[in-house]
């Protein structure tokens, strides 16, 4: 690690200068939702990008409702909104479905998805799910040193290949890692980076059947819906708050106010 | 915007007709297919290199702070600990405070009222009541804020909290609640409005809504300091004095206990009648122990909590202040408005063991419980017609030391009875005003606000009865 720190220190490393902008919320270029399990870090992430002081406790499920904060990077301005800590976003828990809302609905530009690297396998489900959701995510491979600590070897590449979305790994509470994150956040938000998640497929053909034909129906009445798939998912699962939005026409308004490159 | 709206129908029982084919199991296929992806993608990714030997310690240190026998004395010896820490490092810089705030800047705002001539009623609004209040709050409440928030802080840093819920959960489950109020009973002992917004957690809204109605019950940061005082002034006094800070901490833990069996015999009886219906049961993640960050917490829980604790019961306090110093100094006839109030409630109070003055304070202090305290001294010195303690009538003030608040209190009339009943109260009443609004904005229910509004001072009133009853049986 002595090496980086090295680096860190180097004026040229750090051409691209966070400022950490607090509160401060004019003026916005790109919007940053920060999504993940409970208990993995997000709101120390929060906290290293914006400066301000969220709240951050050895607990699962601290934060509740939703913090924004703000920062700069390589002259573009960043909102950050913390989303509460979620296994799933299937089921319809308050907390859940502030972050589900916020992913689908409030559209940002990129979704950081913090990962407990000793927790690998479980909080994936989760981020297969946000995956389905957006296309525009980075994932925030947290607690490494505890990972190290407990001698699991992470093929970080591998993780990111078949999940078709940058891999950074992080010590954010020593903020190792942070920089890259910034770097990874930023090409993926002007479209440098094009996530290319993986398409998960039922085994059942009927189902896949299904969901194909309504997603064309969503894509008919909706053109440029970015997550079509995802909504003729939640509307063969009967999903109120869903239907809802289908039949109010919000649904509709989702592609108008996507900035940006699409990927 | 009609096109979509037609559009949308069709889409909507396209859907359902497919639902209808593709039959019951198509939930759980779907489920599978994401958990079988997750496990082969980290099957792929992730090596365990030699074996698990970093958590041992972890484990072994989870094995004695959630067994079965030490799990719950090692829950209360923490408790008993952090409070006593509070107790006796508060004191000093409490009495420094007041003696700045009160007995030096005091006299001087009222010196400088006088040299230009300001009416005796404003300064006395003013002065006497909006100023002196805030001053008391932040004299009383800054000092035990500003050790109890970090030591918290640091507990739930370190991952101490979630093994609370651990050990806690069987008992909540046990009286049809869900496990993980055990958390927000933990963060009511902060503050019940952020206990609260906290019980979001839970996903069932009967379970929710049972942890909201019992947050109540976690005493509460404003509720510490009378507590601590009463305690010190009519238990640690039984006793002789090299052990009477720990008596008082140990009846402050006696009285928080109280409250935790409290919340769980409520969660106990909603749930066996209007709130019918099976604990949910979910997995609690025990985090890995992580060593707090002690500076950054210090700074967190300083600035942020404490400040924005103080910072409302400043906001509230003063005009409360303002309220007593008006009715104390409104006079119908030969007695004020305090006067009248306390002698017509006096009987119905001493049936429950407290007395009027107790009940006013109780009513004017309802937008933050910080305030009791002054406000009972302030109304027995009154009632009592002690004019030569304090700043006069009307004027809340800090006296030199807790003897000097002994006198006063045992000159009007109180006994041990009545400290033991007004513990019992100050845990047993209604929560403070933020703390309903609070439960409005999470409930969007007027009916449950009222519950929880009510259901606590109709308890108090029951349990201090019987305590005065019980005592007098053996005391007649």
């Amino acid at each position: 690690m002595d090496t980086q720190h090295d680096c860190a220190n180097c004026p040229a490393y750090n051409k691209a200068n966070l400022i950490k902008l607090g509160l401060n919320l004019d003026n916005i270029d790109y919007v940053i939702a920060l999504a993940g399990n409970p208990n993995t870090g997000k709101s120390t992430v929060f906290n290293n990008l914006t400066g301000l002081h969220q709240h951050t406790g050895n607990w699962p499920g601290k934060t509740v409702s939703r913090a924004e904060g703000g920062y700069s990077y390589d002259e573009k301005r960043y909102k950050v909104v913390d989303l509460p800590g979620t296994y799933s976003l299937l089921s319809t828990s308050t907390d859940e479905e502030v972050a589900r809302d916020f992913i689908l609905f409030g559209q940002p530009d990129v979704t950081v998805i913090v990962v407990d690297a000793t927790r690998i396998e479980r909080n994936l489900n989760l981020v297969l799910q946000i995956l389905e959701l957006t296309k525009r995510a980075v994932l925030c491979l947290n607690l490494m040193d505890e990972a190290e600590r407990n001698h699991l070897e992470i093929d970080v590449r591998g993780l990111s290949k078949e999940l078709g979305v940058p891999v950074i790994p992080c010590v954010a509470r020593k903020m190792e890692g942070i920089p890259e994150l910034l770097q990874a956040i930023k090409e993926v938000a002007d479209g440098e980076f094009i996530c290319r998640p993986p398409q998960i497929k039922s085994h059942s053909k009927k189902l896949n059947h299904a969901i194909a034909s309504l997603s064309e129906k969503l894509l008919d009445s909706y053109p440029g819906l970015p997550n079509a798939k995802w909504v003729a998912m939640r509307l063969l699962e009967g999903d109120n708050s869903i239907i809802e939005a289908v039949r109010s026409g919000e649904l509709g308004n989702l592609n108008e106010i996507q900035p940006g490159v699409q990927a | 915007m009609s096109n979509n709206r037609t559009k949308g129908e069709d889409i909507i029982a396209a859907a359902n007709s497919a639902r209808w084919e593709l039959g019951t199991n198509y939930h759980d296929s779907l489920i599978e297919s994401i958990y079988g992806e997750a496990s082969r993608i980290s099957r792929n990714t992730v090596k365990q290199k030699g074996d698990k030997q970093a958590y041992s310690f972890d484990l072994k240190i989870d094995k004695i702070v959630t067994s079965r026998w030490l799990g719950f004395p090692i829950m209360f010896i923490l408790l008993a600990l952090v409070f006593w820490i509070t107790v006796s490092g508060a004191n000093y810089p409490s009495g420094l405070l007041a003696s700045l705030l009160i007995d030096t800047l005091h006299p001087m705002l009222k010196d400088l009222a006088t040299t230009i001539h300001m009416p005796w009623w404003l300064s006395g609004v003013l002065i006497d009541g909006a100023y002196l209040s805030m001053a008391w709050v932040i004299a009383v409440m800054l000092p035990p804020m500003a050790i109890f928030f970090p030591i918290f802080t640091l507990l739930e840093d370190l991952g101490y909290l979630p093994r609370v819920a651990f050990n806690m959960d069987n008992l909540f489950r046990k009286a049809g609640a869900h496990g993980k109020q055990a958390l927000t009973m933990s963060m009511g002992f902060g503050c019940n409005a952020a206990g609260v917004v906290a019980a979001r957690v839970i996903d069932s809204p009967r379970e929710r809504l049972i942890a909201i109605i019992t947050n109540n019950f976690s005493l509460c940061n404003g509720r510490w300091p009378t507590q601590i005082l009463i305690a010190t002034i009519f238990i640690g006094s039984l006793v002789p004095a090299k052990i009477a800070g720990l008596v008082s901490a140990g009846a402050v833990v006696t009285v928080a206990l109280l409250g935790i069996f409290f919340s769980l015999a409520v969660s106990w009886g909603l749930s066996k009648t209007v709130l019918k219906g099976e604990a949910s049961s979910f997995s609690l993640e025990l985090p890995p122990y992580r060593p707090p960050q002690v500076l950054q917490t210090l700074y967190t829980s300083l600035i942020d909590r404490t400040m924005i604790v103080l910072w409302r019961a400043v906001v509230f306090a003063v005009p409360a202040g303002i309220i007593i110093w008006l009715v104390a100094n409104i006079h119908v006839g030969d007695l004020s408005l305090a006067e009248y109030f306390i002698e017509w409630s006096n009987p119905f109070a001493l049936v429950f063991g407290l007395n009027g003055v107790i009940l006013l304070a109780y009513i004017i202090a309802i937008p933050a419980n910080e305030i009791v305290i002054p406000t009972v001294l302030m109304l027995t010195v009154l009632s009592t017609g002690m004019s030569d303690i304090g700043a006069g009538s009307g004027v809340m003030f800090e006296t030199d030391s807790i003897g000097n608040t002994a006198s006063i209190l045992h000159a009007g009339g109180w006994t041990l009875l009545t400290g033991i009943n007004l513990m019992l109260f100050s845990l047993l009443h209604n929560p403070c005003s933020t703390t309903i609004m609070t439960i409005y904005k999470e409930t969007r229910s007027v009916k449950w606000t009222l519950v929880s509004t009510f259901l606590p001072i109709l308890l108090g009133l029951i349990v201090t009865f019987f305590t005065t009853q019980v005592w007098y049986l053996f005391h007649g």
